[in-house]
């Protein structure tokens, strides 16, 4: 029943496993701008995900008769040039952003992880030649990267993707590199003791979990960055381009807008403070998720 | 005793007077009470062990006397009395406790490995406080830097005052956390676990060089420590510290001799001894260490006491009752022997 | 000392070589013809016939294969020879020599502003920790972080460009008229700047909050030593390490950035010529350019880690 304690050692006291679950959401939920976070971030999937719902018109429709129109109560944030709906463009848009962003995280995501395992665990040259690409690729503006790659694989939404993950893979890799080598340091100590190899299973077993919680918050991270870098590039008019919806040409298409009359500066800033809200919701999630996962927070006094 | 805040005639030979020193952690959980209600008194020139184990707050209070505590942590209560003056009245960084910390008052910490800065030389940190406290020129300081590296075994000590600290050698880092604490000539050094964080041999080296270096400098060492040998060998008088109070205090003969808190008498039962026959069981104390938030009111030694009765859960932990005539003093009801069956 | 310097720059060429195979080889993935697309533009659908595609194809080496092009070109590189512009026909050398310098000046000032006004502010901010100007910083930091580079430059053109009438579009360099540079560069300059300086403030920030945890520091004040000194010598040297490293990133960002703000601005510079050539298909100066600005983001994170080799004295004094 009493635990066993020796007096002579600065032992310190293991902390009760209290439920970890209740802890994370407590902390999570604890500021007010996470809070806030999520739920703009719901909203923004409820859009991106139902958008053929929200929109009132057709995005892609032309009406030539209604172009640049103001706000107004028919078209809550004006027609563009060619009169299409701002606002339905806008959810679409939305859209637009949440298949990039979750598409390129994934794509990168899974792929930066696995070279990081694979870099970590084989170490040596391996380890050495798979760094060394990472940092050629980090050695790019990661946009000019996007850019080189977009445009060489031409247009649409997969190339975006797959330049896009390219570009970002290298956050990860490392991450995932650092993660194992740690793991293996320990796994020396372990492996003493051991009777059994030491596999690419059991390394997976004891890396993981130690990796995952970093990886998460990359992860919302980088999908805010990454729907910036996707708005920059759509800005430029490569990847996806109108009459495509995205956030960015709808920006840059708003420009001229902006500078010459009739002026309909909606049009430009409009999309430009939903990129915004949204990189912003990402990174506060980010930060939350960081504090609350924080392992030093763990059964703190 | 006046109140807080005015000046107090201290008898002659008292160094510092510690009156019910409350300091506590504002965390989520609620407010822990690091320090809760502790009394002592330093004399000049004396070797005082502060034993207690991790989390007892015996660092914690010493921090305190040096109005080193930061948030989330307050010194909630209290008077500490050195030369006449009461330290909690001043403002944590004012001038009076600058002109105090270093000078008269230092303390040695526990991590040689991080408690000096690894961007400058060990010379300029040692020269700051030469600089600082006893006005020396660069000059001046750089020659007394070094010979108080000398002092403390580092040889070739004027061109070691060039290197950084991670150049020495944890051992050789203590020392140098020696010479900064002896520089000024203190009143009083605080060591703080100085030697935890090493080995035997190197452990019992630097000790007595602590203590050579406070005795010429004709200063008192507080030892705050866990490791009941190194009391047992150096300190005159002892105070054992548990869940923030003293638990009993006395001379080290006194102590070690005649225990009479059952917690003190269980540490000395776990600790193997060379003087015993062979074959004794090491007696452990069951339990863990006290949970230090919202602390109920009654003796918080109660849940691991082997001579616990009804009235201990009942009744408030009692006061500091005097158990001979000699000062040896214990916090219990039953602190008549009994507990060292 | 001299080991780590060699190794690191050992290292550097070596990435140099990997960002020029991704250079090259991306340029490859251009889907169509490079032949055919370099005589069109030259001369017209019309022009286009198999005597010309094949003359080009010889003369750009295009019919050996694809490594020997490589080496071809990587020889040329070394060699000083960047290869001749399609759009603008003109030898590429020359044209990012007339470009670059714009792309720098402004990068630089950028540089400068973000990094000097990031640490101070990071450091006020951890000083002041939880008072208003803590806050402040924090909240700012935080909306330039998130805010896209084209609404910062709408935001400023609307105030600045629609509503003062002030002109913003192309750029004057310094020594032709220091007025009209001001004029024109301080709008780029700010939308270049606060990314980078929105990252150094809060790394500094973070930085100086963790190094006053640090036991050296808690040394420091028991040596009765004063705040502003402990600041100053203690803990300000530990906290812009970390934050030395950000120059190499944000120097990256600010590339990134002067693509967007070259094209908002209508600025010659290396970022807009790489855009209206992806658009004009000119993979001779992308080739080159995106090779020139890898390969200087690269010299100067070399530089970046020496630098902070040397700040640290642990890798120093090895």
């Amino acid at each position: 029943m009493d635990e066993v304690f020796v007096i002579g050692e600065p032992e310190t006291v293991a902390a009760p496993a209290v439920s970890s679950w209740r802890r994370f959401f407590r902390i999570l939920f604890q500021r007010k701008l996470v809070m806030v976070s999520v739920f703009l971030l719901v909203c923004f999937l409820l859009v991106a995900i139902f958008a053929p719902l929200i929109a009132p018109y057709d995005p892609y429709k032309n009406d030539m008769a209604h172009t640049l129109l103001s706000p107004s109560w028919q078209h809550l944030s004006g027609t563009d040039s060619l009169g299409r709906d701002a606002f339905s463009r806008l959810a679409y848009g939305a859209r637009t952003a949440l298949i990039v962003g979750f598409g390129t995280v994934a794509f990168a995501a899974i792929i930066g992880v696995f070279l990081g395992l694979l870099a970590g665990f084989l170490g040596g040259w391996v380890n050495a030649i798979i760094m060394r690409v990472m940092d050629a690729l980090m050695g790019f503006p990661m946009l000019v990267l996007a850019l080189l790659l977009a445009a060489m694989l031409g247009a649409g939404i997969q190339n975006v993707i797959i330049a896009l993950g390219v570009a970002t893979i290298p956050g990860y890799c490392r991450l995932m590199c650092a993660a194992t080598l740690s793991v293996k340091e320990n796994e020396y100590i372990m492996a003493q003791r051991a009777i059994g190899a030491k596999s690419l299973r059991t390394m997976l077993k004891h890396v993981l979990p130690n990796a995952i919680q970093p990886i998460i918050v990359l992860v919302t991270t980088m999908l805010g960055t990454v729907i910036l870098a996707e708005a920059g590039l759509s800005f430029l008019g490569i990847g996806i381009k109108p009459p495509g919806a995205a956030w960015g040409g709808m920006a840059a298409a708003g420009f001229r807008s902006l500078v010459s009359v009739p002026q309909h500066p909606a049009l430009s800033f409009a999309p430009s403070i939903c990129i915004a809200v949204v990189v912003f919701a990402f990174n506060m999630l980010g930060d939350g998720l960081r504090d609350a996962l924080d392992p030093r927070l763990r059964g703190k006094l | 005793m006046s109140a807080q805040g005015e000046t107090c005639d201290m008898p002659a030979g008292d160094l510092l007077r510690v009156n019910d020193l409350q300091t506590e952690f504002r965390v989520e959980e609620g407010i822990v009470r690091a320090v809760n209600g502790m009394s002592y008194t330093i004399n000049e020139r004396e070797i005082v062990g502060i034993v207690g184990e991790s989390g007892c707050g015996k660092s914690v209070s010493q921090l305190s006397v040096m109005q080193l505590i930061r948030r989330p942590g307050r010194v909630a209560g209290g008077e500490v009395w050195f030369q006449g003056r009461n330290l909690l009245q001043y403002a944590p960084n004012g001038s009076e406790m600058r002109s105090i910390r270093g000078a008269k008052i230092s303390m040695i910490f526990q991590e040689p490995m991080t408690s000096l800065n690894p961007v400058l030389t060990i010379g300029r940190q040692l020269t700051e406080t030469l600089e600082l406290h006893l006005g020396m020129h660069k000059k001046e300081s750089r020659k007394r830097a070094a010979e108080l590296l000398d002092s403390v075994g580092i040889s070739s000590a004027e061109s070691r005052l060039d290197d950084y600290p991670h150049q020495f050698s944890g051992g050789m880092r203590q020392r140098v956390m020696i010479a900064m604490g002896v520089a000024c000539q203190p009143k009083m050094v605080i060591a703080d676990e100085p030697t935890t964080a090493l080995d035997c041999t190197t452990q019992a080296q630097l000790l007595e060089l602590m203590l050579s270096s406070i005795d010429s400098c004709k200063g008192a060492l507080v030892l705050v420590t866990h490791n009941l040998g190194v009391v047992a060998r150096y300190a005159q008088r002892i105070y054992i510290m548990y869940a923030g109070r003293i638990v009993e205090q006395g001379s080290c003969r006194e102590i070690f001799y005649n225990p009479r808190h059952p917690y003190t008498v269980g540490l000395l039962k776990s600790i193997p001894r060379l003087d015993e026959e062979k074959g004794r069981r090491l007696v452990p104390i069951v339990g863990t260490p006290p949970n230090l938030i919202d602390l109920p009111s009654r003796c918080a030694f109660y849940p691991r006491c082997p001579v616990r009765t009804e009235r201990c859960l009942t009744e408030d932990w009692p006061e500091l009752e005097p158990v001979s005539e000699s000062g040896h003093m214990a916090r219990c009801y039953y602190s008549d022997g009994r507990a060292d069956a | 000392m001299t080991t780590y310097i060699i190794r690191r720059l050992l290292i550097g060429l070596f990435v140099l070589f990997i960002v020029s195979l991704i250079v090259f080889f991306s340029v490859r993935l251009l889907p169509g013809d490079p032949a055919l697309i370099y005589v069109s533009s030259q001369q017209g659908g019309s022009g286009v016939t198999q005597e010309k595609l094949d003359e080009v194809r010889k003369e750009q080496g295009l019919d050996k294969s694809v490594p020997e092009q490589y080496i071809r070109w990587v020889g040329n590189v070394l060699q000083g020879d960047l290869g001749k512009s399609i759009q603008y026909r003109q030898d590429v050398g020359k044209l990012l020599g007339q470009r670059l310098p714009v792309t720098l000046i402004l990068g630089f000032i950028s540089l400068i502003i973000s990094t000097v006004l990031g640490t101070f502010f990071g450091l006020l901010a951890a000083i002041k920790r939880g008072s208003w100007i803590d806050t402040l910083v924090t909240v700012l930091s935080y909306v330039g972080l998130v805010i896209p580079v084209f609404m910062l430059a709408f935001i400023l053109i609307y105030i600045f460009g629609v509503k003062l009438h002030m002109r913003f579009d192309g750029w004057a360099a310094p020594w032709e008229n220091f007025g009209d540079f001001v004029k024109l560069s301080f709008m780029p300059v700010i939308c270049l700047a606060t990314v980078p300086l929105a990252i150094t403030a809060r790394q500094m920030r973070s930085s100086v909050l963790e190094v006053n945890n640090m036991d050296y520091v808690r040394t420091a004040w028991s040596k009765g030593l004063r705040e502003r000194v402990i600041v100053t010598r203690h803990v300000l040297k530990n906290s812009l390490i970390p934050v030395i490293t950000l120059i190499g990133i944000g120097i990256g960002i600010i590339f990134g950035g002067a693509v967007i703000e070259e094209t908002i601005f209508s600025i010659a510079g290396v970022g807009r010529l790489i855009v209206t050539s992806v658009f004009a298909r000119d993979y001779v100066v992308i080739q080159a350019g995106t090779l020139i600005i890898a390969a200087m983001i690269i010299f100067i994170n070399i530089i970046v880690d020496i630098s902070y080799g040397w700040l640290d004295p642990r890798i120093r004094y090895g």
